[in-house]
């Protein structure tokens, strides 16, 4: 105990120092957590405040969960993150590869800069202001795409109300908004690698392919796999903004745009379930950190120091 | 990093060599994507300087026959909500950035140091929540009806004033960065702790602060989604969340056009603002983003490249 006390002592500038933080990681992200356990109950607001309620709501079992589970909302939320995720995982990957390589083997490099400077705007946007540029092509009686379409003599297409469009829409504006940023990554290994690789490959009389596809590609690899793998972890979350703002709440639409997040808001939000949502919630935390541990012992294989914990 | 990137470049290009057709091809490629990157913005410019008549009869378009200042002349004359919201979204911005980036350096600064005892334990409390959460609902309760910070311009600042993530790659910066011998030197002549940060980390992880604070700053600018969870009075809607609610109102007018030629919805529309303002709104909203990012991102190329890498 005295040990004790004197440690606190020796240390209690560092813990000041982390004082702050801790409150905060405290109320928000500790404080909640137990909070899942409302997937298990039927809420109702008391007095006592939120743990009096959670402590004195009614259990319920796995009611919330049947609900969820039984109306093919479940089915319909975890295809939709887990497939456009997947969509965006490995067409990002090979998008920002490719432009990462282009932007490096291009002679000008006033011009590479200039390019990736354009590249990076999407991504310092919101998707509110994404939404108000996606309005601009698809509306109906004002948009480009119907005045394009108009011009081959084509009938105007209703894009908000025709969800077959809709996945197609979503993965362009999702590698719109990310792909210039994530190909920087790639670029700064490639700008890293040692150059006396090419000017060997050059003596042996290598093409420019083939210092691409056997020098370039083969050094980033670890990057890509390490990447790739992160992401696959986090394959359980889904862009809320995108989800959301793009199609612009169009009711039609849900079956191709509602994923956990979305549904998970509106549950809330919207119809004030509060225990479909939280059950809604509950699977994808525990999903989602089941697949978080999994990336990472993954990782660990590839490349222990790369691995997260 | 992007400079040295660029020097390493410029001596590959000897070794480099691209035929001219080729070369013109990749221009062609990086090209067009980089183009399509800026012309919704240059669209939304236009778009807002269009008269809203030849808006009506020929839909948007770059080339439009009649431009007009109608747009800008009405947010300023009319603008309160606008000023309003402007003003919410710049002293969110502020007063988060600030407590963003003393919070994390601290936290981050005490993890970075081998002789602080409970190191493991402190970086294990943060490194948690990246791995796990309550979720959505309880978050939702929590900062709504435990902290009462719904409808106060906290419920904007406080859920995001901190994130694991930075703290870890700030921690990178410091352990990577700042010699030892820096703050040995400065433990010798006596100093405390905090004169150490003060004094002699902090200066020298300028370069660090400033990417976590762009990184924060960008995110107090963009969100909307702590204002479309807590916030309902109109005098508290920052600017992102403002151009949202004029979305959706427009849009549950479009979806219940059985009430169209009601008078009540004839009057909700006059109340909004027309399409060439609702886009100046947009120009207004992003114009300082998009001024400032091209001399900034290098910092946020930096911040990326030493979060990939691990102590």
């Amino acid at each position: 105990m005295r040990a004790f006390l004197r440690d606190l002592n020796h240390n209690k500038a560092f813990l000041t120092m982390v004082l702050p933080g801790t409150i905060w990681f405290l109320l928000f992200c500790y404080l909640p957590m137990p909070g899942a356990l409302l997937a298990f109950k039927k809420y109702r607001l008391d007095q006592g405040g939120f743990f009096s309620a959670l402590l004195h709501s009614e259990w319920t079992g796995f009611k919330n969960f049947e609900f969820l589970f039984r109306a093919e909302d479940a089915y319909i939320i975890t295809r939709n993150t887990v497939l456009y995720n997947l969509v965006f995982i490995f067409l990002g990957l090979v998008l920002s590869v490719a432009l990462a390589i282009i932007l490096f083997n291009l002679t000008q490099k006033r011009w590479a800069k200039f390019y990736q400077t354009a590249m990076f705007l999407p991504y310092f946007l919101s998707w509110v202001i994404v939404s108000y540029f996606a309005f601009s092509f698809l509306s109906v009686d004002k948009g480009l795409l119907n005045q394009v379409l108009a011009w081959f003599g084509a009938e105007p297409i209703q894009w908000y109300a025709d969800k077959k469009y809709w996945p197609f829409i979503l993965v362009f504006m999702s590698m719109w908004k990310s792909v210039g940023y994530s190909s920087v990554i790639y670029l700064a290994a490639i700008s890293g690698i040692d150059k006396s690789y090419y000017e060997a490959a050059m003596i042996d009389g290598a093409s420019k392919w083939q210092q691409t596809t056997k020098i370039t590609v083969p050094l980033i690899r670890p990057m890509m796999i390490i990447l790739t793998i992160l992401a696959i972890g986090g394959i359980f979350r889904a862009d809320f903004g995108l989800f959301f703002q793009i199609p612009r709440d169009s009711g039609v639409l849900f079956p191709v745009t509602n994923v956990i997040d979305t549904y998970v808001y509106r549950s809330m939000k919207v119809l004030g379930d509060f225990g479909l949502a939280s059950a809604a919630g509950f699977y994808q935390s525990v999903v989602g950190f089941i697949l978080v541990i999994s990336a990472n012992w993954f990782v660990k294989k590839v490349s222990e120091e790369q691995a997260l914990f | 990093m992007s400079s040295d990137a660029n020097a390493k470049g410029a001596k590959l290009r000897d070794v480099h060599r691209l035929s001219p057709g080729w070369n013109a091809l990749l221009h062609l490629i990086a090209g067009a994507f980089a183009l399509s990157c800026i012309f919704p913005f240059v669209l939304a410019i236009v778009i807002s300087f269009t008269d809203e008549n030849t808006l009506a009869l020929d839909g948007y378009s770059i080339f439009p026959k009649k431009w007009s200042l109608f747009a800008y002349d009405y947010i300023f004359k009319t603008g309160d909500q606008v000023l309003h919201s402007y003003v919410v979204t710049l002293g969110v911005t502020v007063i988060g950035t600030i407590l963003t980036v003393s919070m994390t350096a601290l936290y981050a600064y005490a993890l970075s140091r081998k002789s602080f005892k409970y190191r493991k334990f402190f970086t294990f409390l943060a490194f948690f929540t990246m791995l796990f959460g309550g979720g959505l609902v309880p978050s939702y309760i929590i900062v709504a009806q435990m902290l009462h910070l719904k409808d106060t311009i906290w419920a904007l600042i406080l859920p995001m004033a901190l994130n694991a993530f930075n703290i870890v790659i700030l921690r990178t910066f410091f352990q990577t960065m700042i010699p030892d011998a820096i703050v040995e030197s400065g433990k010798i002549d006596g100093a405390g702790e905090y004169k150490i940060l003060l004094r002699l980390v902090l200066p020298l992880a300028l370069p660090g602060l400033a990417t976590i604070a762009l990184f924060s700053t960008l995110g107090f600018w963009n969100d909307w989604f702590n204002a479309l969870l807590y916030i309902d009075s109109n005098s508290l809607v920052p600017l992102q969340a403002m151009l949202m609610r004029i979305e959706s109102s427009m849009q549950f007018i479009i979806q219940n056009s059985s009430l169209l030629n009601s008078g009540e919805s004839r009057e909700m529309l006059a109340s909004l603002p027309q399409e060439t303002s609702r886009m100046a709104m947009v120009v207004l909203a992003t114009g300082p983003i998009v001024l400032a990012y091209p001399f900034f991102q290098r910092y946020f190329i930096e911040g990326l490249t030493i979060g990939a890498v691990k102590d």
